[in-house]
């Protein structure tokens, strides 16, 4: 997708600002992240509320100091579904990001490393795979593997092999041509064991800057299948199905498809950061 | 050049072919067989026997190649088969739906495009730096917005809060304000990115400077010389950006209810109406395919200086 193409042309700055503002965007990023981590593993520490079960006589009431965010239609406090919610999304978006970073790498490393006529194959299969838009292949794959959570992890994962392994192979033919890496052949290093030992860690770097960028795509993604009704469940709270089922309540309750939306965009938002932060440092 | 032509065109079909193929094991070969979804229905009290029936009528029962054969070479014909959940042929439901899509799309390529260039520019020339920054952060923000969340703000905010766009009975017009601005957003924001980036590389060009040193002014400038030469790596995106544009088609029309390839391809996925769903998937496979070999061709009369190399690169 488009995020391949602007990540391969390396921005320059255009910024002067001082290192001390840019550390605090870092560092609201990586607190984003903890948190929302944090709510994935243990929800009940951060909310008293539970995330299924509603409350009676207590429905879609604005946000006030009981409920920060809001209840929803059935007396749901808003801010403990996007809590309990958070672990869909986060584990959703570890698995895409992992089969496709996994897939990806490991094909890329193939075809870049071994060259020639195979090299060809594996780049056409990737063209195939880049000129289908991303949304429609997620489907097509979802049509197959069918609804949930977990399908819907893995149509966006497998969507974002094909660019992994462009960018791994571009990595690789850079990195071959370096003379550490030819002196490795020259005295007689193994081919699988050159490319483990020295092709492999110097493209690392490259490879989880994007990982981290995909991380933030595959947050989006799954939220938007969420919300076209291919993930979890209702009463499953996940981010894209919370903000599906608040639109029935657009007139009286903004607070039910507001907050759930602010939570992927600031999640987004800090994963884009860690990865522009990884590819300066890489 | 003929040659060279030849061989871009033949690669294309390939890929097309490949598509083709990958989509037809996918989705035609493997189970979720939408015939049996809405024949075994109860409702339809229908026997096994009739249910087969119908299959041969479908050309579900012949084997695998010969439905590969029949499925390619009616897909070269321009014959997408039957939707099973609408029973009408996918031509006819492409047909009717493909309009409303269009003037959707159109329409919000069109004001993207003008909104990246207008932040571009912004960015470009905006004398205070944090303003310069706002600007150029800008289209990061717009990338992390879930485009669906968009829709539904917007219509909360100028439908319902100030009631500046009427819900019911729009006029035409009324009625796709909203939606064109919700597509445009996720195509303004990697146009305007790549065109920031690239107006400001080719600032740094010596013929920028010989131009304001004969002292035409900083706009003059950007527009009579940066641009053009700026539109190049706009241009290699178009095919991204027609994805893009299809991708963001089905989640509009979702949230808008406009009737549309978007909603046809989302009740698609719902009912497991393969068919209909291959043939979008092709289809926006060829669009793809076409959009980059018209600009790897327009690429040397934009930027004559590739006339030379070209074919240079694969």
């Amino acid at each position: 997708m488009s995020s391949l193409d602007l990540f391969v042309a390396r921005p320059r700055r255009l910024t002067l600002r001082g290192l001390r503002s840019i550390d605090l965007t870092l560092v609201l990023a990586w607190a984003i992240i903890a948190i929302v981590a944090a709510w994935a593993v243990a929800p009940g520490l951060f909310t008293p509320h539970s995330g299924t079960i509603g409350i009676a006589g207590n429905q879609l009431k604005a946000p006030d100091a009981a409920h920060w965010l809001g209840t929803d239609e059935i007396g749901r406090d808003v801010l403990a579904r996007i809590i309990y919610g958070s672990v869909n999304s986060l584990s959703g978006a570890i698995v895409a990001v992992a089969v496709g970073l996994v897939g990806g790498t490991a094909l890329g490393l193939f075809a870049g490393a071994i060259g020639g006529k195979i090299d060809d194959i594996i780049m056409r299969l990737v063209d195939v795979m880049l000129s289908i838009p991303g949304l429609l292949l997620q489907l097509s794959i979802i049509i197959i593997l069918g609804f949930g959570t977990i399908n819907v992890a893995a149509a966006v994962g497998v969507t974002t092999v094909a660019s992994f392994a462009r960018l791994m192979r571009s990595e690789v033919i850079r990195v071959r041509r370096a003379d550490y890496v030819e002196a490795a052949f020259g005295s007689g290093g193994r081919f699988s064991a050159v490319l483990w030992r020295h092709v492999l860690p110097n493209s690392l770097g490259t490879i989880i800057s994007y990982a981290a960028l995909q991380f933030g795509t595959a947050i989006l993604a799954i939220s938007t299948l969420g919300f076209l009704g291919y993930g979890a469940p209702p009463p499953i709270p996940e981010w894209g199905l919370l903000i599906s089922e608040g639109r029935k309540y657009l007139t009286s309750a903004w607070w039910l498809t507001a907050f759930p939306g602010l939570a992927v965009i600031l999640v987004v938002l800090a994963a884009n950061r860690i990865s522009q932060s990884l590819r300066r440092t890489s | 050049m003929t040659r060279n032509l030849l061989n871009r065109i033949g690669q294309a079909a390939i890929v097309l072919l490949l598509a083709f193929t990958a989509s037809f094991l996918l989705l035609q070969a493997l189970p979720g067989d939408a015939l049996l979804i809405k024949y075994q229905n109860p409702e339809m009290g229908l026997s096994p026997e009739q249910i087969a029936e119908i299959r041969v009528l479908y050309g579900a029962d012949a084997p695998i190649w010969a439905q590969y054969g029949n499925t390619l070479w009616n897909f070269l014909q321009g014959s997408f088969g039957y939707s099973v959940q609408a029973g009408v042929p996918v031509n006819t439901l492409l047909a009717t739906n493909l309009p409303p899509t269009l003037r959707l799309a159109s329409l919000g390529l069109v004001f993207a495009i003008l909104l990246a260039g207008l932040i571009a520019f912004a960015a470009t020339l905006a004398p205070f730096a944090w303003l310069r920054n706002l600007l150029v952060s800008l289209p990061a923000l717009l990338v992390s917005v879930p485009v669906f969340w968009l829709g539904i703000m917007l219509i909360q905010i100028f439908s319902f809060r100030f009631r500046l766009v009427p819900i019911i009975n729009p006029s035409e017009f009324q009625s796709l304000i909203l939606p064109v601005a919700t597509l445009a957003v996720p195509i303004t924001a990697p146009l305007a990115q790549i065109l920031i980036r690239s107006l400001d590389e080719v600032q740094t060009q010596p013929f920028v400077a010989v131009a304001r040193a004969k002292g035409a002014s900083k706009l003059w400038v950007l527009w009579r010389h940066v641009l053009r030469n700026a539109l190049l790596p706009v241009l290699t995106i178009a095919g991204v950006l027609f994805g893009e544009l299809l991708a963001g088609a089905v989640v509009t029309e979702t949230v808008f209810g406009i009737n549309g390839i978007g909603r046809v391809t989302e009740q698609a996925v719902s009912n497991q109406d393969t068919a209909v769903l291959q043939a979008i998937v092709i289809l926006a496979a060829l669009g793809f395919v076409v959009i980059n070999l018209l600009v790897d061709l327009a690429a040397p009369f934009i930027d004559p200086r590739l006339k030379r190399s070209i074919g240079a690169t694969a």
